[in-house]
């Protein structure tokens, strides 16, 4: 029998929330980004009010994206932008194998995208014969690896920078240093090179401006305007819910995400693309295509309750402040978007009966909604995804347990009864874990059990 | 509370009535139906809840001596009864369910009960009291007027302790490791009790506390107000 994703997710937790080491490494990274993110939230007259702004932003841009999809790709299109609609991954997939085939292509150079990632992009153009280079430090140490990116923003941050070097020297054969500024130099000699010699170059989207029929990308390292502007060819990945309407936003919105995502007042390199070369310009690439990406996400749109999950401009502020994936790590979740976020649309994405367990890998303790800074409901969504869940296919022991406990609770006096008669047998609870049922098994891993008092509240009312 | 905690219920009564106040207790009620609610079971849920509805209503402020369930019962009940029947009486028994702590010092305006508790103590707040009531002023200002005890605040005092109703079941690895931070940033402070507005969080909290052989004890917020 396969393992199912549940099984595996409830497997990895197991070692990773065992980890010391992780969990000490993530803490101490997540410490510096708290503490930058806290001063450059200082900065903001009202951050509160900045939320509110971009959350009515997005609000807008939703429930007219149908109008404002046009506008912005009959702009791109006017300046020569080949815009194709893919309906799901595998459309996106075959648009982009397809033309790098057309374009006689050998190497293609990517800057960070995570909607690649969602349609597993690499690993197509590799199957059909591309070399494929992720330019971005983190996705680029993370590919050496063959992992997946750890954090949406973060990819590499598991890892110390003695394994990078470790990395480097195995791959790539550098010298081993535990200087950051030479390991980044090491990346950097070597992804120059693939810059020159690349056919084509991939990147994401940040946002889409309708106005102007441009996309923003947002970076810090350069390499996001190396992969747009050397190759003769740029294909930009973008899921439709990235559009915003006014140029104007992206006052409000470049330094929001970079508050939120890094701690930055806002990031180093912010580019604005509409369209390749116009014959005016001395440089860009020759062919701009635009792919935009619905794979579920107008399904999601259609759901009134939790189309707000489409606000999410992937700033990862949601996994920094949660507890879960600061105890399970990026790699436990098994899906593209982790932490919070991808736990209410991963079901919506990729089906709620296998991605149900994520809603329910939660304590519900609402830091993620409280952070977010385009004010998703994240963890009313996760309540809202349990609920779906159970109304199309309840587990039917557990239906029984509630049904049971609902019974129960309208005989108090009955219930108060066995209590009290179970009260002397606490004590042996433990004696007789093996033959428990699993929940309780659960607790007592690591707890021990409450006492039942000797007498209840109830008792003292009645003798009052 | 009733059978686990039945002296965070006798503190609250004692400390109302101390203040005056005439103190009432629905024997029919058992629980607000949030597990079930939280498990995704909302005819479960809305099964116990209409009997809560039922139980409570009338006029007057109901107290509940937890975040949690008053969030249930404040901010949920009117999602889970939404265009049924009983919508008006939720949103009814909602207007006028409050948190221990936030009705004493928002409602009744008080925060000096006359408490001593010689002790060095550290406070949790129930995430749910937390972020979905905005309650963190409230504990602290009810705390700072207790004679003899010395507040101390824990590194990440706003972070979750990992209980989290059936999820510390179902997945005992993640809320262990949740309660072990939660507990070591607790012990840290070197308090000799870690009080909360929220037994549940204290009941996990114990839970590994006593596994762990620790001294740190836990307890109810109205228990140390209600020490003289």
């Amino acid at each position: 029998m396969s393992f199912t994703f549940a099984s595996k997710f409830k497997i990895q937790a197991t070692k990773v929330t065992a980890d010391l080491d992780h969990r000490a490494k993530i803490r101490a990274a997540l410490k510096s980004y708290e503490t930058a993110r806290d001063e450059r939230k200082a900065q903001y007259q009202d951050w509160q009010a900045a939320r509110h702004g971009a959350a009515s932003i997005k609000w807008e841009s939703l429930n007219h994206l149908d109008a404002y999809l046009v506008d912005f790709v009959t702009k791109l299109s006017a300046r020569g932008t080949k815009v194709f609609w893919a309906g799901n991954a595998q459309e996106a997939r075959d648009y982009i194998v397809a033309l790098a085939k057309e374009k006689r292509a050998h190497t293609i150079i990517k800057s960070k995208t995570m909607t690649s990632e969602e349609i597993h992009l690499n690993e197509a153009l590799r199957q059909a014969g591309y070399e494929v280079v992720e330019s971005d430090l983190g996705e680029f140490i993370v590919q050496l690896r063959g992992e997946a990116p750890y954090h949406l923003v973060f990819p590499a941050m598991h890892l110390t920078r003695h394994e990078i070097s470790d990395l480097f020297h195995e791959k790539l054969h550098s010298a081993p240093s535990e200087h950051p500024e030479e390991l980044t130099m090491i990346a950097r000699k070597e992804l120059r090179f693939k810059y020159i010699q690349a056919d084509i170059g991939i990147s994401g989207a940040n946002f889409g401006i309708a106005e102007t029929g441009m996309i923003s990308i947002t970076e810090n390292e350069g390499n996001g305007r190396l992969t747009t502007a050397l190759p003769k060819v740029h294909v930009a990945l973008m899921g439709i819910e990235k559009v915003i309407p006014r140029l104007s936003d992206l006052a409000l919105f470049l330094p929001l995400l970079a508050t939120a995502g890094t701690g930055q007042q806002i990031t180093c390199y912010n580019s604005l693309i509409g369209g390749p070369r116009q014959s005016d310009e001395p440089d860009g690439p020759d062919e701009f295509h635009l792919v935009l990406l619905d794979n579920n996400r107008t399904q999601l749109l259609a759901d009134a309750e939790q189309r707000d999950a489409l606000h999410c401009i992937r700033c990862g502020a949601c996994l920094n402040a949660c507890p879960i994936f600061r105890n399970v790590g990026g790699h436990t979740y098994g899906t593209t978007y982790q932490g919070p976020i991808g736990s209410v649309i991963t079901p919506h994405l990729r089906g709620l009966m296998d991605w149900k367990h994520l809603s329910y890998a939660s304590s519900l303790c609402g830091a993620c909604t409280e952070v977010c800074p385009v004010k998703i409901n994240l963890h009313h969504h996760l309540l809202h995804n349990r609920r779906n869940a159970v109304a199309s296919r309840p587990d039917p022991s557990e239906r029984a347990a509630f049904r049971l406990f609902a019974f129960l609770t309208r005989y108090p006096g009955l219930v108060n009864r066995l209590a009290r008669i179970s009260r002397p047998l606490v004590p042996f609870v433990r004696v007789v874990k093996p033959i428990l049922p699993a929940p309780i098994k659960g607790w007592l891993s690591s707890r021990d059990l409450p006492k039942i008092a000797r007498e209840s509240f109830r008792d003292y009312w009645k003798k009052r | 509370m009733d059978q686990l905690f039945p002296s965070v219920g006798i503190s609250v009564v004692r400390i109302f009535e101390k203040l005056g106040h005439t103190v009432d207790f629905k024997e029919s009620i058992l629980c607000c139906g949030q597990p079930a609610f939280n498990a995704g079971f909302w005819d479960e849920s809305r099964d116990i809840a209409v009997r809560v509805l039922q139980s409570l209503s009338g006029e007057g402020p109901v107290v509940v001596p937890s975040g949690s369930c008053t969030a249930m019962v404040k901010n949920f009940y009117p999602e889970l009864f939404r265009a049924r029947s009983e919508a008006a009486v939720a949103e009814q028994l909602s207007r006028r369910t409050f948190e221990f702590s936030s009705f004493l010092v928002d409602q009744l305006g008080v925060t000096d009960l006359g408490s001593r508790f010689p002790a060095r103590v550290t406070f949790h707040d129930g995430c749910h009291g937390l972020r979905e009531l905005q309650i963190k002023r409230q504990p602290r200002l009810l705390l700072e007027r207790v004679k003899d005890l010395t507040l101390v605040e824990m590194e990440d005092q706003t972070s979750c302790c990992g209980f989290g109703g059936t999820f510390a079941v179902k997945f005992p690895m993640i809320s262990t490791a949740m309660g072990e931070t939660k507990s070591a940033s607790a012990l840290s402070t070197e308090a000799e009790y870690l009080v909360s507005n929220d037994s549940s969080c204290l009941m996990h909290l114990q839970g590994l506390l006593n596994r762990q052989n620790k001294k740190l004890k836990t307890v109810h917020l109205a228990e140390v107000l209600a020490s003289y």
